[in-house]
């Protein structure tokens, strides 16, 4: 049983991949100019899917993946037409499946009726192609079945998925073996396999031996069914089939290679082999027994030349078995053993625990690292100097590792705007505006759990940029604009940060329609006086929606506030800028990986803890006269025009020996993700400084208002500060007392102390 | 996957030793003192034995919690054991050790004054703890009684001993009370 799941897993996550590959391709799939490798390659990525799907009995599934496939079959016999209407259909069918395939993992049943509509839509497009269709099916089949494609299908099930159209293509054409003319430095081979009927239940698979053919040339399969019983009469276990190949290939592909694709099964089954070659030919060995032996007259180098690698997935076939024929070809009579030519993949796919184990362990020696340099600090100046030198070399070299060990974690973010363009169109269906997708960036490269994070956010911001940000076509023209509104995505680094931006030309935030609305909802005082800067932010603000009616696509009002959330829960920051008229600019910062931080060391007490950079806003020593009590329960501090709540962090943890006086020690205001500030109040801030996040929970558990755990250069464990928890744990007791009155809103514009005469100066000197 | 192979040793070593008393086989114990108490864990359990370095407090959390220490990498938590059995927080010094023990998937570490022996325990050897007033102590965490020469070890259970205190900080205080 876990062997059988790890494969299914492995299924699963190579049809995610395949969902992909068949997505990019069908939204490249356009009226007009029809690029058949892209349908190939579509046809391939459903059909695996449908193929391992057999193999562990999703047969919802498969039923499906076959409808799919059919259409996709038609599309490339060009039978059925390519419409925009087709395109919509198959991208929906794209869906469907992937929400089969979910299903199937997650081991529950897709709901009944789940693709009925789709199934039905894609029958349509059979039927348009009608009688003649019907007939011109056949031979695509027999087309199919015989390897007219001789693509390199990853398909399991390719031979048993084609057995239909195969029946159907010997029933109607016993396939002569190729005739004509060889060509010129070919040679074609003809090889009868009809393997015994128990070939399947010693584990033996012909279609690897087919598709290992088809790697040494150009080859044509014909499938045999003359030994086919009757349906009633079959025996799943047992192979009725036989196959005639006649393979195309070049002069190197000698008798030994293809003995070698039989080895296996030599005693199993019935091979002969038969080879004609134009002129100089090499000599054909006659009818040999598979039994035997290689012969002795094959020539030596070509024995050695390596079998080609698999060629990638989505080249074709032919290409890539012809690669390796023409390097072998330049290296003709060469030793031939050293000969590595034929197309070889330079990525591994490697398990994800690994690659954290190894930046964990590069963040182990960072640390020691660190620690080592501090010891030597006290040593005498002078001696030692090789130590010293010896040292710098190791930190130069650590902080290399680390980088290339992040690099390995690093992914384009172009998986992620590849899926926009999706979205666009989408969006642009249902609101009728006419939108153009500008990407650019899509090489920058950010670690995979950010990359992975970035979809829900993005997917938001673009909605509300074609929802909210860009006018319709009609609008746009009588202000001056294209029809076509653009929405521009872009990522770059920027100072060990990655910057993504999302820019339209739409009309810009309304900032009188967001503070009305903003006020009606009860998120801002009436006659706060806002700056325009902030007026922008309240579209961050839970439940803030400026849409008077909800769409099918946003104004249900969670949205941007959630893509607050989730930024800062990956370290990162949001900002808008909008321009009345001529549009605006959403810019997000994220930090390139999740596995250090950069902090700020603070002291209490003697406990240390670090703060991440990106919720500080400042640091401050407030003079006495900027702390308020707040109906005798609270701290507030005026900083900047503001009221902030001041939270004593020994208090909030219990810390002995601190600085409980905020004019003795440092404030240093904090801000949390939904934008609201806190002042926190510190003994020492004692610098900045990179470290590497270490769990909490893995031997011990989560904390209130502790994020994670890091180790300092001492050795030393210091906490990582969770702001927002911090500012829960400050509201609910812990020395403030239950004061629901003072819960803050999340508003950028405090309501001002209620009672001016309760104020009263906080000063312990 | 290490989880379940490293709790059944542990967890049943020490609580179906009757049950497999018929052999009369031998198991090692680590002891070590707290005051003047010997107590004794599996030393299947015992990942290292380490002199103790300075915690980092966690907050808000029973003082029997003393914080955490950086254990090559990894950051566990340090119990103290006095301060578990409501004897107060040890005064540590330069001389007390930290015994690192895997509980299951967990590692974690006890303060306590001194390791005293290793001793082969058959089966036979292991008292039943006595039967105490549960509301006095909790017997749950204690896996026997032996008596080496004339010293009392009490054997306890490590899986138990710290039970919950990943889930709820007032799980192995709940522990304590009579169920």
């Amino acid at each position: 049983m876990d062997d059988l799941s790890r494969f299914k897993q492995t299924y699963f996550d190579e049809s995610a991949e395949l969902l992909a590959v068949a997505e990019a391709g069908l939204l490249r799939l356009a009226p007009g100019e029809i690029d058949m490798d892209e349908v190939n390659a579509i046809f391939r990525a459903v059909h695996s899917i449908k193929g391992g799907g057999g193999a562990f009995g999703f047969n919802d599934l498969v039923a499906f993946a076959h409808e799919f496939e059919t259409v996709m079959d038609g599309v490339r016999n060009a039978e059925i037409p390519v419409s925009t209407e087709l395109v919509d259909t198959l991208i929906r069918a794209n869906d469907v499946l992937a929400r089969l395939l979910a299903h199937a993992a997650d081991e529950t049943e897709a709901p009944a009726g789940t693709t009925d509509d789709t199934v039905a839509a894609l029958r349509r497009f059979l039927d348009k192609t009608g009688e003649q269709a019907n007939e011109a099916a056949q031979p695509a089949a027999i087309q199919a079945a015989a390897g007219f494609h001789p693509d390199d299908e990853d398909d399991e099930a390719g031979i048993f998925g084609d057995a239909l159209a195969a029946i159907q293509a010997a029933r109607d054409d016993q396939p002569a073996p190729a005739a004509g003319p060889v060509p010129e430095g070919k040679v074609r081979w003809t090889i009868v396999f009809r393997p015994k009927a128990e070939l399947l239940l010693s584990g033996n698979e012909p279609t690897y031996m087919l598709r290992a053919l088809r790697r040494l040339g150009e080859a044509e399969v014909v499938c045999h069914l003359d030994r086919l019983p009757s349906l009633r009469d079959l025996d799943a276990e047992l192979l009725h089939l036989s196959w005639t190949v006649t393979l195309l290939a070049d002069p190197q592909v000698d008798r030994a290679q293809i003995d070698d694709v039989f080895e296996f099964v030599a005693d199993d089954c019935d091979i002969r082999i038969s080879a004609e070659a134009p002129p100089p030919a090499i000599i054909p060995p006659a009818l040999i027994a598979p039994a035997e032996p290689v012969p002795a007259a094959a020539p030596a180098p070509a024995a050695n030349l390596p079998q080609p690698a698999t060629p990638a997935a989505t080249t074709s076939g032919a290409a890539g078995a012809a690669k390796p024929g023409d390097g072998a070809k330049r290296t003709n009579g060469g030793t031939g053993g050293s000969d590595h030519a034929g197309p070889t993949t330079h990525t591994i796919r490697v398990d994800l625990d690994k690659i954290d184990r190894l930046v964990n362990m590069v963040g182990e020696m960072v640390i020691t690292q660190a620690m080592i340099a501090e010891h030597l600090r006290d040593l005498p100046p002078g001696q030692f100097q090789e130590l010293l030198e010896g040292l710098e070399g190791l930190a130069q070299h650590t902080r290399e590792l680390r980088e290339s060990v992040m690099s390995i974690r690093a992914q384009p973010v172009s998986s992620v705007f590849s899926r926009m363009p999706r979205l666009v169109r989408e969006c642009a269906a249902v609101t009728g505006k006419e939108v153009m997708l500008v990407t650019t960036g899509e090489t920058t490269e950010v670690d995979k759990t950010v990359v992975e994070n970035l979809v829900d956010p993005l997917t938001h911001m673009i909605r509300n940029s074609i929802d909210h940000g860009l006018e319709g076509p009609d609008e746009r023209e009588r202000v001056g604009k294209p029809r076509a509104g653009t929405v521009h995505l872009s990522a770059a680094h920027r100072s060990g940060r990655i910057v993504i931006e999302v820019t339209d030309d739409g009309r810009g935030i309304n900032r009188a329609k967001v503070l009305s609305k903003a006020i009606e909802k009860g998120l801002v005082q009436p006659g706060a006086s806002l700056s325009d800067e902030e007026i922008d932010h309240l579209i961050f603000l839970p439940g803030f929606s400026t849409a008077d009616q909800v769409s099918n696509l946003s104004g249900r009002g969670v949205g941007m506030d959630v893509v607050r959330r989730n930024i800062s829960s990956l370290g990162g920051r949001i900002g808008v800028y909008s321009t009345p008229g001529e549009g605006s600019r959403f810019v997000l910062s994220l930090p390139l990986t999740l596995a250090v931080l950069d902090g700020m060391v603070i002291s209490v007490g003697e406990e240390r803890f670090v703060l991440p950079l990106t919720n500080i806003v400042e640091s401050l020593r407030p003079k006495p006269a900027d702390l308020h009590g707040l109906v005798n329960k609270c701290d507030v501090m005026m900083a900047r025009g503001e009221y902030v709540r001041l939270v004593h962090l020994h208090r909030l943890f219990g810390i002995p020996k601190a600085i409980d006086d905020a004019t003795k020690g440092l404030v240093v205001l904090v801000e949390t993700e939904d934008g609201s500030r806190l002042g926190l109040v510190v003994d020492e801030v004692l610098g900045q400084q990179q470290v590497v996040i270490k769990s909490l929970e893995a031997n011990f558990r989560r904390l209130d208002g502790v994020a994670a755990a890091t180790i300092l250069g001492d050795g030393r464990v210091a906490l990582i500060l969770d702001v927002a928890g911090l500012r829960e744990m400050s509201r609910h007791g812990a020395g403030n007392g239950n004061a629901p009155a003072d819960s803050t809103p999340p508003s950028p514009s405090l309501p001002a102390p209620a009672d001016k005469s309760d104020q009263r100066q906080r000063q312990t000197v | 996957m290490s989880s379940s192979t490293a709790i059944a040793p542990i967890s049943s070593r020490t609580d179906l030793q009757p049950s497999g008393a018929a052999n009369g086989s031998e198991e090692q114990y680590v002891t070590f003192t707290v005051g003047n108490e010997e107590y004794g864990v599996n030393i299947l359990a015992v990942r290292e034995i380490r002199g103790w370095t300075p915690e980092s407090r966690l907050p808000n959390l029973p003082d029997y919690v003393r914080g955490v220490i950086n254990l090559r990498g990894i950051i566990i938590p340090i119990f103290d054991l006095r301060a578990r059995f409501g004897g107060g927080l040890t005064q540590v010094t330069k001389r007390h050790v930290v015994v690192v023990m895997q509980v299951g998937e967990r590692t974690r570490g006890i303060l306590v004054d001194a390791i005293s022996d290793i001793l082969a325990i058959g089966h036979d050897a292991i008292k039943p703890p006595p039967d105490v007033d549960s509301g006095l102590i909790d017997a749950e965490y204690l896996s026997g009684l032996y008596t080496a020469e004339n010293r009392m070890v009490t054997l306890l259970n490590v899986g138990k001993l710290f039970a919950g205190e990943h889930v709820d900080q007032d799980a192995t205080r709940a522990a304590l009370e009579p169920t």
